[in-house]
């Protein structure tokens, strides 16, 4: 496949916006002569982008476990839960299956999309040629997954919205739901900054 | 090669501008991430107050990372741990204390789990219920850092900084009492027991006592302290009194106070005072005993009834307690007379105990005041046992002036003192009541008896004859006045003959009297008939003037 010509081999650069294709200038400031944004053949800085925000989203990612999300008041039981504690909770007070729920959310897939960014970054920053269509794949599915994992979010507001019993229950969101937005927020901006392109690459485009 | 540059060649060209911000920062996004998490790491850090660990006998109620740590209801704390210790006897929580609660990581701090309690004293921790068991705290003056507590098991009765003060209580034993035990003033609970001691030496318990502000202000240095536990019934002379604090205290124990009657010393007493605990009111009540007194009596006669712990009384004054009795034997006499030794406080006797003193410092006599005792003896001062109670035959010992007693010699130097003794009033009527008894003795039940023998064999035979011999012609002659009776009643019967006869008697005389009535009433009407005799009837329509009806004979009784 690599035999095939691409579009920068030909000197071609495609507008992003209103997909006018170019000459490539080999500038790094050239603009789309029809819409004025801006024109790169990749992503521009993608590797740097990608790896700043993965890195912010696991920082993130630390409080988001370590601080609790939630508050739940009833009885005069006032219970804090991280997203494990809850996850724990919900295993031991018989609702297996909504444990495994939020589990797979909150922490396979942030983690699950930590691994696979970090791969591909890698991957591509070497100029593998290994499993290039899969990691096509993989990258498909975490952008597509990305949108899946505020479920811990959408449960803390949903919870807090809904499920107010007044004296018997009480529900109050904490900090942690905050740094566990964040890092889901960031993870899905950083898979949007990979350029899939990369992968393809090869050795001879270091961005 | 060539194909791809045709294509470039009609394609239009970008336009190049000046360069946009540097995508380097990018990275202040880590870098932002990065201040946001060490500054939460810093502020936990910071917040982070000490942590110790607390064992208790159970972890009951204990959950980690949920059981807070309160003071006064304010949150100071949280348990983070909870784990068996090594030897498996207690377990042991971990508490991670909040920054500003860092005082309470000294060493008289105390800790104690608070659950729903329900003792005799009420029920304690109802909110536990809802939101779970909390460990509670109390903080101390100590500025001396600790880490490792061992917990109370109940909450302690005194916290520290509570207003009020602490008194110490001895007593011979601890009885029903117990931490948390009340103590009452006039009824009303006003503190508690907060810890108590056997004393070093064994022979008693001192009670720390906590009374509440502003109650303590009526503890004084003359109150008196005693031990309201059980029911104390007193059988006087004024009938059967019980007295109680509360039900409480019967079941559970408890301490009263209150100042003696009359006047006394009411200033306020201090902290840490120390107090005698009385056994009942009525021994805390009386005056104070002052330093007790050996003393010894020799009884000839036998004290049965007397027992140990019976009253001495001096002229009716609770004097002192029997606390020995013992038998000895006299050679000379040959008898066995008891020895009774007994403990006295003069001071009891209150101003006649100061007067005496005195009296006695001023003519200069020995401690024992031998010279006194021995004016005393001589005008009689005797100890005599006596019944208390006459039902159940207990014996005191009274000390009396008995002026007619024989005189006795008396030691006053002798150690212990020796007290001579009266017979007591129980023996007089003993030995009345034996005279009575040797009296009645002397009378001749026996020949008396013999006489009444006789005399009732006598009576016997006398009374045979007349069963023999007179009542056959008494049961003859009644049998004659029956029949006789008899005869009468069938003479007198309806049916008799006699009856009949008089019926037919009365109906002719009746008869007679009619004939003789129409007779004369013709004559009036015609008295020539006399003469002429008589004639005809002339008037038909008078005929019925007297027409003598059949059944006249019955209603004989016209007028
Ligand atoms: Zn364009």
């Amino acid at each position: 496949m690599t035999d095939l010509p691409r579009a920068s081999d030909l000197g071609l650069i495609g507008c992003h916006v209103c997909r006018l294709v170019c000459r490539d200038v080999k500038g790094d400031n050239a603009v789309c002569p029809r819409c004025g944004s801006v024109l790169h053949k990749r992503k521009s800085s993608s590797y740097t982008r990608t790896w700043a925000l993965l890195i912010a989203a696991f920082m993130f990612y630390v409080p988001a476990n370590v601080l609790p999300i939630m508050r739940t008041v009833s009885l005069g039981d006032v219970d804090d839960n991280t997203i494990l504690s809850g996850i724990i909770e919900l295993w031991v007070k018989g609702s297996p299956d909504l444990a495994i729920i939020v589990f797979t959310a909150s922490i396979m897939v942030p983690v699950l999309k930590f691994f696979a960014l970090s791969l591909l970054l890698i991957s591509s920053q070497r100029g593998s040629k290994w499993a290039q269509r899969q990691r096509s794949k993989l990258y498909r599915l975490v952008e597509f997954i990305g949108y899946w994992s505020m479920l811990d979010v959408f449960v803390v507001a949903l919870l807090t919205a809904l499920v107010q019993f007044g004296f018997f229950s009480q529900v109050e969101p904490l900090p942690g739901v905050v740094f566990f937005g964040l890092t889901v927020v960031i993870t899905m901006i950083a898979s949007m900054t990979f350029d899939p392109r990369l992968i393809w690459d090869g050795r001879d485009f270091d961005d | 090669m060539t194909d791809d540059k045709n294509i470039a060649e009609g394609l239009p060209e970008p336009v190049v501008q000046r360069p946009r911000i540097n995508a380097s920062l990018v990275w202040l996004v880590p870098i932002i991430a990065a201040l946001v998490g060490l500054s939460l790491v810093i502020h936990a850090w910071s917040d982070a107050g000490p942590t110790i660990s607390v064992s208790f006998q159970s972890a009951e109620g204990l959950d980690p990372g949920k059981t807070p740590v309160k003071y006064k209801s304010v949150v100071i704390g949280k348990v983070t741990t909870v784990r068996l210790s090594e030897d498996r006897t207690h377990v042991v929580a971990k508490v991670a204390l909040e920054k500003s609660a860092k005082s309470f990581a000294t060493a008289d701090s105390r800790f104690w789990v608070v659950r729903p309690r329900i003792g005799l004293g009420g029920v304690s921790g109802i909110d536990t219920l809802l939101s779970g068991a909390f460990i509670g705290a109390d903080v101390g003056q100590s500025q001396e850092p600790k880490d490792d507590f061992v917990g109370l098991e109940s909450p302690p009765p005194v916290t520290h900084g509570a207003p009020g003060k602490t008194f110490d209580l001895h007593a011979d034993d601890l009885g029903s009492l117990d931490i948390g035990s009340p103590i009452y003033f006039r009824r009303i609970q006003v503190g508690r027991v907060s810890s108590y001691h056997l004393n070093k030496d064994g022979k008693g318990v001192t009670l720390q006592i906590f009374i509440d502000a502003p109650s303590d202000q009526f503890v004084t240095t003359s109150s008196r302290f005693w031990n309201a536990s059980g029911v104390d019934v007193s059988l006087g002379a004024d009938g059967l009194k019980v007295n109680t604090q509360s039900l409480a205290t019967v079941l559970a124990g408890g301490v009263a106070f209150q100042d003696p009657p009359g006047p006394h010393d009411a200033s306020p007493a201090q902290e840490n005072d120390a107090f005698t605990l009385f056994n009942n009111m009525a021994t805390a009540m009386a005056p104070p005993d002052g330093e007790p007194r050996y003393i010894r009596m020799r009884f000839s006669q036998s004290l049965r009834g007397l027992t140990v712990d019976a009253p001495v009384e001096f002229l009716g004054v609770p004097f002192g307690r029997v606390v020995s009795i013992n038998l000895d034997f006299d050679e000379k006499t040959q008898t066995f007379p008891t020895i009774v030794g007994a403990v006295v406080y003069p001071a009891r006797l209150g101003k006649a105990h100061d007067k005496l003193m005195a009296l006695a410092k001023a003519q200069g006599d020995d401690e024992q005041m031998s010279q006194m005792m021995g004016r005393l003896v001589d005008h009689g001062l005797r100890a005599q046992a006596r019944t208390g109670n006459l039902l159940t035959g207990q014996l005191y010992i009274a000390m009396d002036f008995l002026p007619k007693a024989p005189k006795v010699e008396f030691d006053g130097r002798a150690k212990p003192l020796e007290i001579p003794t009266a017979p007591g009033d129980f023996d007089k009527i003993q030995q009345q009541i034996a005279d009575i008894v040797s009296k009645i003795q002397k009378v001749p039940f026996d020949s008396i008896g013999n006489n009444l023998n006789d005399t009732l064999s006598e009576l016997h035979k006398t009374l045979q004859q007349v069963n023999g011999s007179v009542l056959p012609e008494v049961k003859t002659t009644l049998q004659g006045a029956q029949k006789t009776l008899g005869n009468a009643n069938n003479a007198f019967a309806p049916d008799s003959q006699l009856q009949q006869n008089l019926g037919g008697s009365l109906q002719e005389l009746q008869r007679a009297a009619r004939s003789l009535r129409v007779l004369t009433d013709y004559l009036g009407d015609h008295p020539d008939a006399l003469l002429r005799g008589r004639r005809a009837d002339d008037k038909p329509l008078q005929a019925p003037l007297p027409p003598p009806p059949q059944d006249a004979p019955t209603q004989g009784s016209k007028p």
